[in-house]
């Protein structure tokens, strides 16, 4: 069978480069990084735990060995969106072979609602039912089995009423799960009435699964003094731990929770995690046995909150050359059944409904829709990547509209000098780092060369088409909610020199461990190797903030130096006096491994280990907690104005497309990134959570879609059906790059930025340039209408309706 | 209770199992060996996968498998690796340095199955030295889903490998204790539990027919869902996979046309280079069959019947005229493919049968297959509609005009009235058009997870334009080339 199609120019030369590579000729992008050992902050370590990783021996929850008596539990879960649970008969399941305990409502010994900011989330069903996937009791067994298979046993009688799912009619009827909030700047009604021109569009963006790995799991064990200990693959242990406490009826220091790591977190375990742990507390308490409990997949899938789906509108005034001078932006976030983060995520939506573009003069609205599904959570981005999407958007309708390149119009939106104030009052500081940024990227990626190559192709191939787009990132850091800004750390000096850290975020993934220990190292001037990070846990950093909002360096990196340098300083102190020959206090240091002082002739140097030593003989507490407060921020939601965000990070990405019109299927074949961390903490680490965050953002645009049934049940319930990216949707050409040079303006550690979720909207390009090709058939016309995510089925309707429109 | 007797990382291992217990359960609950992951359950994610070689091979070979539904009763005689035993005291093995080396695990919770995946990879390369293609790097590593990296530097550890040193770990060449080797014994299926093993099609149907309510199991890849998502018991189990008879390929002669019996446990694997030969189209849908994972242990007979609406091969052996031969212990008998799916996930096969071969028949001289398969993820995913499309052009006018699709009815099916459109018919669009509208009568499909109904009617109409396009302007692109053959 010959080959149906022709390897056109840049995807022949794409796969030429891939063989290339594969051949060890020459590299392929500019992504590699060193990783020659250096092994301090700044550098590319290994990730701690990689070694762990690759030989299977790193544990996460299911792996941690149980006592023989310990019990399994499982879930009974509501079938229905919507109803009263009228009749709950568990007498068959208590009476099914190896069932040791089975609670409902009415065996939660203290509070009931575990709504982690505002209340709302019943930990169990009492009689009213607000999704699918809601728990209604749950069993123990001594073996999963047997507890699974028993939860079937259940006689579950619901008066079913029609489930609420259309968040923008939820929102027409005010259904909320709390009030709306605006922000404004200037006269937005005025900038419209003046308008040369209005513009005016709406976008459904689809939600996202996390699908971490690791499920929800915990383990939780007793302890002799009526409480538990609790192992949990969780980004909030602080949170869980009073959760805990207060559904046992406990005082909080009854209740530790230790996380090692999590087998991917993503902000579905900040929040989520936490009914699991407080339900297998119970039963522990009850038992006296130590308990496991996991959601197998499908539950997972059904039980928890996930990204928010988002309805979001805008009508703009722009002026000739599609500057934007004000308008207003309205998104509808799909908060699901309850309130959860919903406020202070489209709350993050509304914050970025400007991306990286002064909107002049405007008005956004931000409605928190309740509908009968799963409560929506956190999830990298946190609301930011689905207000973003509203002004892409326009900014490639506004192109259509006056005939300009997308890419034109977008660096003519820019914040720049004198339209540098954002519609919240926040200052953005940094903005020509953002010019800088995108023309470097314009001019590394060939953008203008391939556009001319992509217009000429279109003009050629009436099937498939191509599309270019460049969009770039401007995301707000911090916590939006001040009083989680604030990071602690525990720092350890044993007698033989080696060194433990713990402070209160948690691995995921991420390489947080990793950078703290490089950070510690770095303070101390030890070898990497000398540091030892373990398990974060409630008992050794108390009230700690959940390990989200891209924070855990900024964060508790800072903390952790905090500890480390008061140490230094104290043994500084400690040389100076006790060290009587010519030791200078002033220029003493740490470094490889030894304490220097003095410069020349008269430098001394003392062994870090017998530092250490006389330092303990001495009396010398070798132990310090660290502290950490970020400045500055703040925002008053009485007015909507504030400076929210310590600083912005910045990044751009390109992508570049091929789509078939006539199926729907579309490949990606090139993306170009340039992002922003400041001066980076680990490239290495650093580069990870850039493609990672682009690959995720991509498939939250294009393959991932939930579907739920007319009923409100989630239909989309595991990997076959829900499709995360895999290997081959990896574009062949990926150059990756971080922008150097361009320390943080602000004060952060080592003038670092934050990287967690801020590359996840690097994605967006990909939509964007899907429409890009989709407009092609109109000879750039116009702009197509595109949804999200951008399924070949969308895709191809898309494709068809333009088609039908240009008949 | 039978017994599996088996190596795992060179260690000869007897074990005492249920029949429903798949291998990550054997090796995480009974054996203590939490370092292979459970991602899902489903064979979808491919945190669990292992390798199971033959021992008795000459040279070793490991294929990859997703533990959590392969059957554990499957390991009798085999061996198997885990990402426990790949490491030679305190040397990693080169996939494992590799992934270290470039920064190829985050979370680490996919990683165990994503070198074990790269074992096999590393093995194969070892064993049949070839160019690593980007097209064998996405084979290999389509059915391991990592939600972290993005898949860069798991390409370049892909990559890296090959230049590290290897050091063989001491189990490489252990064969198992010659009395271990065989298939396990017959066991008496008038017990409660039983996994029966038979090794000729003689055993298999009196099993059959002595046991009508056990459940056939070949691969597992479908079956075992039922265990590991319905929790439905898999008490009484026939293993077909060393049924010797189902496992050949023999060139043959049918009803005058000459071609192939496969035999209904071959694996997509093995079938790939056949369809390589002789149908490169069917070839290019088995690369996006499931994933290599899957096409080592599911089954050509499976898929068919398994008798799914959105199975992969049945479109396509419909058009090629492909039939199907039925076993039992009063005999044999063979049906057109066509005949054999009666509705939703219904076939004409009797309790007491079991599919024992399919016949394709040589593809003519100057007939074209043409093989389209739809979904949302171009690896490892489900159709939402294929078709499939088999005809010879005679002077410009079409003939032997077959057309079959997936996804778009109760049951895999032809398009007959399409076909009646250009049966004889020129290539023009009037007639492609005449046979858009006429899948319009032959199809009516419906709304799920993987397209709405309008999608799917639309698609099947758009592919009948693409291979309109394809036939009418042969130089112009009419589909992305990483969906062409």
């Amino acid at each position: 069978m010959r080959t149906l199609t022709k390897l056109d120019g840049d995807s022949s030369r794409a796969r030429r480069e891939l063989h290339d590579h594969i051949q060890g000729a020459a590299p392929l992008a500019r992504h590699t990084v060193d990783s020659n050992g250096q092994r301090q902050a700044g550098s590319s370590s290994f990730h701690e735990s990689a070694e762990k990783h690759v030989t299977g021996k790193a544990a996460y929850i299911n792996d941690l060995a149980l006592p023989a008596d310990a019990l399994h539990v499982a879930l009974g879960l509501s079938p229905v969106a919507h109803g009263t649970l009228t009749q709950l008969d568990l007498a068959k399941v208590r009476q099914a072979a190896g069932i040791v305990d089975v609670i409902t409502f009415n065996e939660v010994p203290g509070h009931t609602d575990i709504g982690p900011v505002f209340p709302g989330d019943p930990i169990f069903v009492d009689q009213k039912i607000s999704y699918a996937g809601q728990c209604l009791f749950a069993v123990a067994a001594t073996s999963l089995q047997a507890a699974r298979r028993a939860v079937k046993l259940a006689t579950v009688v619901i008066d079913e009423q029609p489930a609420s799912l259309d968040p923008v009619a939820a929102a027409e009827r005010e259904e909320f799960v709390r009030p709306s909030h605006t922000q404004t700047s200037g006269d937005w009604q005025q900038a419209l009435k003046q308008a040369e021109r209005i513009i005016e569009g709406e976008l459904f963006v689809g939600g996202q699964e996390h699908f971490y790995l690791e499920g929800q799991a915990c383990v939780v064990h007793p302890t002799e003094d009526e409480g538990v200990v609790v192992h949990t693959s969780n980004q909030h242990p602080s949170e869980t731990q009073k959760l805990v406490a207060e559904v046992l009826d406990i005082p909080f220091h009854a209740v530790t929770v230790e996380v090692r790591r999590m087998g991917g977190g993503f902000g579905g375990k900040e929040t989520q995690a936490s009914p699991w742990a407080c339900i297998a507390a119970i039963i522990a308490r009850r038992t006296g046995k130590s308990i496991s409990l996991r959601l197998p997949r499908s539950e997972d899938m059904r039980a928890t909150g996930k990204r928010h789906p988002f309805h979001n509108r805008y009508r703009l005034a722009i002026d000739d050359q599609g500057i934007i001078q004000g308008g207003e932006i309205t998104v509808i976030g799909d908060c699901g059944y309850s309130p959860d983060l919903s406020d202070a995520i489209v709350d993050r939506a509304m914050f970025h409904a400007d991306n990286a573009y002064s909107l002049g003069d405007a008005r956004v609205i931000g409605h928190r829709a309740k509908t009968h599904t799963a409560s929506n959570t956190a999830f990298r981005g946190f609301g930011g990547p689905q207000g973003m999407m509203v002004i892409e958007g326009a900014m490639d309708d506004i192109a259509r509209q006056i005939g300009e390149d997308p890419l034109t119009v977008r660096k003519r939106n820019f914040y720049r000098d004198g339209r540098e104030v954002t519609h919240y009052g926040q200052q953005v500081d940094q903005r020509q780092l953002l010019h800088t940024l995108v023309e470097t990227l314009e001019n590394d990626s060939d953008y203008w060369e391939r556009r001319k190559a992509i217009t000429q192709y279109n003009a050629n191939s009436p099937v498939v088409k191509k599309g270019l787009a460049l969009t770039p990132v401007k995301f707000g850091i911090s916590f939006t909610a001040q009083h989680l800004n604030q990071a602690g750390a525990l720092l350890h000096v044993y007698t033989d020199g080696s060194v433990m850290i713990n402070h209160g975020g948690t691995e995921m993934g991420q390489g947080l461990h990793t950078k703290i220990c490089q950070v510690v190292a770095r303070e101390l001037g030890l070898d990497l190797d000398n540091v030892q990070i373990t398990a974060t846990r409630t008992d050794k950093v108390p009230n700690t903030s959940p390990t989200a909002a891209s924070s855990g360096a900024d964060l508790n990196g800072m903390a952790a130096r905090d500890a480390a340098s008061k140490l230094r300083e104290r043994l500084f102190d400690f040389a100076a006096e006790h060290f009587t020959v010519g030791l200078d206090r002033e220029g003493m240091r740490l470094e490889d491994g030894m304490l220097v002082a003095g410069l020349g002739e008269s430098e001394r140097r003392i062994p870090w280990g017998e530092l250490v030593q006389t330092a303990y003989l001495n009396r010398i507490s070798l132990s310090e907690k660290g502290f950490y407060a970020t400045p500055l921020i703040h925002y008053d939601r009485s007015v909507g104005q504030g400076r929210p965000f310590y600083y912005y990070a910045f990044g751009a990405a390109v992508a570049e497309v091929s789509v078939d019109t006539l199926s729907g299927e579309y490949q990606v074949d090139r993306v170009d990134i340039l992002h922003d961390v400041g001066d980076s903490l680990n490239p290495a680490i650093d580069i990870g959570q850039v493609e990672g965050g682009f690959i995720q953002g991509m498939g939250w645009l294009t393959s991932e879609e939930l579907k739920w049934n007319d009923k409100g049940v989630l239909v989309s319930d595991g990997p076959a059906t829900y499709k995360i990216p895999t290997f081959g949707d990896l574009p062949p050409i990926f150059n990756v790059a971080l922008l150097e040079g361009h320390p943080n303006s602000m004060a952060s550690l080592y003038r670092s930025k934050a990287v967690g979720e801020p590359p996840l909207m690097l994605g967006i390009c990909v939509w964007s340039a899907l429409r890009d090709a989709l407009s092609s058939l109109t000879d750039y016309a116009t702009s197509p209408h595109l949804d999200t995510p951008a399924t070949p089925e969308r895709v191809m309707l898309a494709a068809s309706a333009i088609r039908k429109k240009a008949l | 209770m039978a017994t599996i007797a088996f190596l795992l990382n060179g260690t000869p291992q007897r074990c005492n199992a249920s029949p429903d217990t798949s291998i990550l359960t054997l090796l995480r609950e009974h054996l203590g060996h939490t370092g292979t992951k459970e991602g899902c359950a489903s064979g979808d994610c491919g945190a669990c996968t292992v390798a199971i070689g033959e021992p008795t091979a000459n040279a070793q070979s490991f294929s990859s498998a997703n533990a959590c539904i392969t059957p554990a009763h499957q390991l009798q005689g085999q061996h198997l690796v885990t990402v426990e035993g790949l490491a030679k005291d305190s040397h990693l093995h080169p996939a494992q340095e590799a992934m270290i080396e470039c920064h190829g695990s985050q979370c680490g919770f996919c990683t165990p199955g994503i070198v074990m995946s790269l074992f096999t990879l590393h093995n194969d390369l070892i064993q049949r030295p070839a160019p690593l293609t980007p097209e064998r790097l996405e084979a290999t590593l389509g059915g391991n889903l990592c939600r972290c990296t993005g898949y860069r530097p798991i390409r370049d550890a892909a990559l890296r490998m090959q230049d590290i040193p290897f050091e063989r770990p001491q189990w490489y060449d252990a064969a198992m204790p010659v009395a271990e080797s065989n298939s396990n014994s017959l066991e008496p299926v008038d017990t409660a539990l039983f996994f029966a093993q038979p090794d000729s099609l003689a055993a298999l149907t009196q099993l059959r027919l002595k046991a009508p309510q056990a459940r056939l199991v070949a691969g597992g890849t479908d079956l075992w869902l039922e265990s590991t998502q319905r929790l439905t018991s898999l008490d009484q189990l026939i293993d077909v996979s060393r049924v010797a008879e189902l496992l050949t390929i023999e060139e043959a002669t049918l009803e005058k046309q000459s071609g192939w019996w496969i035999g209904a446990g071959v694996t997509y694997t093995q079938l790939e280079p056949l369809f390589e030969e002789h149908f490169p189209a069917f070839a290019h849908l088995l690369h996006r069959l499931g994933s290599q994972q899957i096409r080592n242990r599911g089954t050509l007979g499976g898929n068919i019947a398994n008798a799914s609406p959105i199975g992969d091969t049945p479109p396509v052996l419909l058009v090629l005229g492909a039939q199907v031969e039925l076993a039992s212990a009063k005999g044999n008998r063979c049906i057109a493919l066509e005949n054999f799916f009666l509705d939703y996930k219904q076939t004409v096969l009797a309790a007491d049968e079991v599919m024992s071969r399919i016949f394709i028949p040589q593809p003519t001289q100057n007939s074209e297959l043409r093989v389209w398969k739809l979904s949302k993820r171009r690896e490892d995913d489900i159709s939402a509609v294929l078709g499939a499309f088999s005809f010879r052009v005679d002077q410009d006018t079409l003939r032997d005009v077959r057309i079959a699709f997936g996804g778009m009815a109760a049951i895999p099916k032809r398009a007959l009235a399409a076909e009646a459109m250009l049966e004889g018919s020129p290539i023009t669009a009037d007639a492609f058009r005449a046979a858009q509208q006429a899948l319009d009568d032959d199809f009516q499909p419906m709304s799920d997870v993987r397209g709405s109904q309008h999608y799917r009617q639309q698609a099947a109409k758009n592919l009948l334009e693409r291979l309109y396009l394809s036939l009418s302007v042969p130089d112009q692109e009419v589909m992305l080339h990483a969906y062409a053959h």
